[in-house]
């Protein structure tokens, strides 16, 4: 895939974010933060309801306009008025809480959608790729399936095959099993894992310590729009030192 | 059908029920021209009336400020004020200053002649009320899933085609379907103004020969079909377009 930024090599953090500051209004929301990704990383973003995560995993692909800072995506500014949308979010896909898929379309049209509508990309192909997609997030069957004939966590794999059919570089969960039941949990994260060591680079905002301590490369704990305490997860859970994250951690394992 | 002709001239002199319309050819086919006027002038301004619903909806999300506020006037003023008197201003007022033409045989004509007053005034009357409409069911399209189209590189545009119209059409179809019974309910007024549908001909056929009871008997039964069409087939549509999960 051509990335806008000739001078970048995948030798270079895949993202790279540099002191995001975010106001709503007179709140701030983010307060400078700062976070390197390397392709093939997967790390998960923690802290407590309210602290900034969503809003700053949505900066990434310029869903939520930052103030200030710097974000580059495979060496593309995201800060920059004049920033190709649709390179960007090519390369950086998206899963949400609520799926938010179109309840319009079967699921087989939800994955196929994008690829045919902003790609413009050989109907037949998509296909293919859209029904393998399909069968990876292990909804054989289900294809033809409304979403409002699915379960909450077949829906979120449909979701997440949607997102891969665009064929992004990075991916982006914004606590994508926090509206599931905690049966149809395991079934999402199941496929999120499998993402995860077949070398995407994710990005995971999550309540799930246990699958956070399992598959992330590293942690990070935010609060009040800054990120407080970091590190791998070996560490991080153990030997916690502000006593902001040991608050959290106690209240949440 | 000569059998039926004679059935109603014989319940004529039997009974006094006098259905002219049925046995007398000349008022046959006045009814029938006024039905099928009737029925001209629903299906013109249904579709007006949707076109300018559709259009009016997107003018109302617009950027520009003038567009919003000319469009939100437009609906104040024609759903305040009664639609019979909109129809008289539009053919009266708005016929008088409007610009004539010479006929062939050299007479000045009207530019529009009152079924095109009638079109244009009702279309813009059931209009005003399919705009709020079609406005209702775009802004119940979440927000959330216009962002997942967005997320996936969609343009505004392509957006607003291809998530929100169609999941907003669907939103709003029973509200529209209302509005559009009333609206070939509404076309009986067009009668104000000499158009010759359906009330119009039945008063015709009344003034000819004093059978009032059985003309009025005979224009109920005639919208209770006629909407009951127009019903039966919105049904049907809406169900075909009804997704499972969502929505009612
Ligand atoms: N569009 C918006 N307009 C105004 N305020 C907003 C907006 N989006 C988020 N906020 C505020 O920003 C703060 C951070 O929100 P954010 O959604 O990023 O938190 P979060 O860490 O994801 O929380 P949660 O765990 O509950 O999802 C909250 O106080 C929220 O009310
Ligand atoms: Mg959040």
């Amino acid at each position: 895939m051509t990335s806008p930024d000739p001078t970048w090599t995948p030798d270079q953090p895949i993202i790279q974010c540099r002191d995001v500051h975010k106001s709503f209004g007179q709140l701030e929301v983010l307060k400078g933060i700062s976070m390197d990704l390397m392709k093939g990383d997967v790390v998960c973003v923690i802290g407590p309801s309210g602290s900034g995560k969503s809003t700053f995993i949505r900066c990434i692909n310029a869903l939520t306009p930052m103030d200030s800072g710097s974000i580059k995506v495979e060496g593309q500014e995201v800060n920059d008025p004049r920033l190709d949308k649709l390179a960007l979010r090519r390369k950086v896909g998206m899963v949400f809480q609520q799926y938010n898929l179109f309840p319009h379309k079967t699921a087989l049209e939800n994955v196929m959608m994008a690829p045919i509508k902003v790609l413009k990309e050989d109907k037949r192909q998509v296909e293919e790729r859209a029904r393998a997609l399909i069968r990876k997030v292990r909804l054989e069957g289900k294809e033809d399936s409304y979403p409002g004939e699915l379960s909450g966590g077949q829906q979120q794999r449909v979701a997440i095959a949607r997102s891969l059919a665009m064929r992004p570089d990075v991916m982006l969960f914004d606590e994508v099993t926090a509206a599931l039941d905690p049966e149809t949990v395991k079934e999402v994260l199941v496929t999120i894992r499998q993402l995860a060591e077949e070398g995407m680079t994710c990005i995971l905002v999550t309540h799930e310590m246990g699958f956070a301590r399992e598959v992330a490369g590293h942690i990070y704990f935010t609060d009040r729009g800054v990120i407080v305490e970091h590190g791998p997860p070996a560490t991080f859970f153990t030997e916690a030192k502000d006593p902001r994250t040991k608050e959290f951690l106690s209240q949440i394992l | 059908m000569e059998a039926v002709y004679e059935w109603a001239r014989v319940l004529y002199q039997d009974t006094g029920i006098n259905l002219t319309f049925i046995y007398d050819s000349y008022d046959r086919n006045r009814l029938i021209d006024g039905f099928l006027m009737t029925v001209w002038l629903s299906v013109i301004c249904l579709g007006l009336s949707v076109a300018i619903g559709v259009v009016g909806a997107w003018a109302q999300g617009a950027r520009s400020a003038i567009l919003r506020r000319c469009v939100a006037g437009y609906i104040e003023f024609f759903r305040n004020t009664p639609p019979l008197v909109q129809l008289y201003f539009f053919y009266f007022a708005l016929g008088s200053i409007m610009p004539t033409t010479t006929n062939r045989f050299g007479l000045p004509e009207p530019l529009l002649d009152n079924f095109a007053w009638a079109v244009i005034s009702l279309s813009f009357f059931a209009g005003a009320f399919n705009v709020e409409i079609f406005r209702s069911g775009i802004e119940a399209v979440p927000e959330s899933t216009k962002e997942a189209a967005e997320a996936l590189g969609y343009t505004r545009l392509q957006t607003y085609l291809e998530i929100v119209l169609p999941l907003a059409f669907r939103v709003c179809l029973p509200s529209l379907n209302n509005n559009l019974v009333n609206l070939v309910k509404t076309t009986t007024l067009a009668y104000a103004i000499a158009v010759p549908e359906m009330l119009y001909q039945a008063n015709q056929i009344w003034s000819d020969s004093v059978n009032v009871p059985e003309m009025m008997t005979f224009l109920l039964i005639a919208y209770v079909f006629l909407v009951g069409v127009l019903v039966w087939g919105m049904h049907r549509w809406e169900r075909s377009m009804r997704l499972p999960g969502f929505g009612s």
